[in-house]
């Protein structure tokens, strides 16, 4: 049976893993291979990495950690922030990542996710849309790591972006990233009944009991930075908590 | 020494990683006559569509050689895309005839979620327990990423469900072997297959 995922997130600013709260007030942490290698004797199912410095500043990824975490694990991660051509997507790919994550470039020209997906295949583009809650039932979808507001309903957003191709969504919570208050499962639904591809749930992680909620609301993963970080919970303790609430869990690696 | 084919359309760098971290040393081959010392396996990736990476293996000239290589009774390990290549043909984008080294043709994994992306679990056939000592593997856990596969072959070794659909997720054929998830992107458990299956292909002693 397909196995539901736990996913560490790692946001990398600068060459280093940083977490802050709501996007802000950016904590300095370690550097990418050696958690990347921690967490995969852990037992993360995969790992994702985010510059999030990357699109505001208007530069691509830094590819040099790329390769050194692609060096050290081997289970799959993605890597997104800050890429804005092809061209880019290739290299990262090329590098060692197995999928990338477009956010603000998409949105300025969602065609970059067609192109991305015709030379990398559907199952290479994330779609990352960081969504902010606007009214009861609606979100709206921000660029630039989350400071951006766009006007476009977050959820037609989700909808278009994988018709040109994204063949999975990695869904943040802008109201709940960092404030250990739970997922926004009324976003992961109004997402899972939008499309059929996998939804990564994102943002708001605090408790045990939240990964099984975003679960039961439709996600097919579930990722945290935070609580996985600073020890909170680890790995196996989010593993055993899904198990318990009967989804599908790799147990062994 | 084992050779990594590189006909421009596989992912060749994260199998070039798992081999150099299971202390196995092997090389990238870029042609087909390039000099080198002699092969004592062939590992074939893949990544994308049939027809697409076909014609490239074709055109490189890889599949004239590795027909030779084959009857030659050289031992070939295909990986996901590199598996089906080796199969009798693919139904991915039409029809397209492949190296058929393995029996069995490549049709769409009707299931949902498509395509088949994440861990899943192996089954291995317990009567062709013979061709591959997969007991540490019983059960484990690994990662595909496919939308295309084989739904019965008489190679089979493994099988894998998604949804009620049951597809081959290993194939054995003399010494051809065939993976349709990724032993390289697996964790370590993926790296224990992928080191046990290379050793069994050499003649089953490391050499």
């Amino acid at each position: 049976m397909l196995k539901k995922r736990v996913i560490p997130c790692l946001d990398v600013k600068d060459g280093c893993v940083v977490k802050g709260v709501r996007f802000q007030n950016l904590r300095q942490l370690d550097e990418p291979g050696s958690l990347a290698e921690k967490y995969m004797e852990e037992g993360a199912d995969e790992l994702v990495f985010l510059d999030i410095s990357a699109s505001s500043e208007r530069r691509t990824t830094q590819m040099e950690w790329v390769r050194a975490v692609a060096d050290r694990i081997f289970i799959p991660f993605t890597v997104g922030g800050g890429i804005d051509s092809v061209k880019t997507a290739k290299e990262i790919i090329s590098l060692g990542a197995d999928k990338i994550s477009l956010n603000t470039r998409a949105l300025e020209d969602p065609n970059l996710i067609r192109e991305c997906a015709l030379l990398l295949g559907n199952q290479a583009v994330v779609l990352a849309v960081d969504a902010k809650m606007t009214g009861e039932g609606r979100w709206e979808a921000y660029a630039g790591g989350g400071t951006v507001p766009t006007g476009r309903n977050a959820i037609e957003w989700i909808e278009e972006g994988c018709s040109l191709g994204a063949g999975e969504v990695l869904l943040t919570s802008i109201d709940r990233d960092g404030t250990d208050s739970g997922y926004d499962l009324k976003l992961i639904e109004a997402a899972r009944n939008a499309v059929s591809v996998p939804i990564i749930a994102s943002g708001g992680a605090g408790k045990l009991q939240h990964f099984v909620e975003a679960l039961k609301a439709g996600a097919d993963a579930v990722l945290a930075a935070s609580v996985f970080h600073f020890g909170i919970y680890n790995i196996a303790e989010a593993k055993d908590a899904l198990a318990e609430a009967g989804f599908p869990i790799r147990r062994t690696w | 020494m084992i050779g990594v084919i590189d006909y421009g359309a596989g992912n060749i760098g994260n199998v070039m990683r798992a081999l150099a971290a299971l202390k196995m040393p092997a090389e990238v081959l870029k042609k087909p006559k390039d000099e080198r010392k002699p092969l004592s396996l062939l590992i074939l990736p893949g990544v994308g569509s049939f027809p697409a990476a076909y014609r490239h293996l074709k055109e490189a000239g890889w599949t004239d050689f590795l027909k030779e290589y084959r009857d030659a009774g050289g031992a070939i390990l295909g990986i996901c895309l590199g598996m089906q290549m080796l199969c009798e043909g693919s139904f991915e984008e039409g029809y397209t005839p492949g190296l058929g080294f393995i029996p069995g043709e490549v049709v769409r994994l009707e299931a949902k979620p498509w395509p088949h992306i994440g861990w899943n679990e192996l089954r291995w056939r317990k009567d062709r327990a013979a061709e591959f000592d997969a007991k540490p593997f019983e059960g484990a856990d690994v990662y595909f990423v496919h939308g295309y596969c084989l739904l019965e072959s008489q190679a089979c070794i493994a099988t894998t469900k998604l949804g009620e659909k049951s597809f081959v997720s290993a194939v054995k054929w003399g010494p051809i072997m065939g993976f349709q998830f990724h032993p390289e992107r697996s964790g370590k458990l993926g790296l224990a297959l992928f080191k046990s299956a290379v050793l069994s292909l050499k003649g089953g002693k490391g050499k």
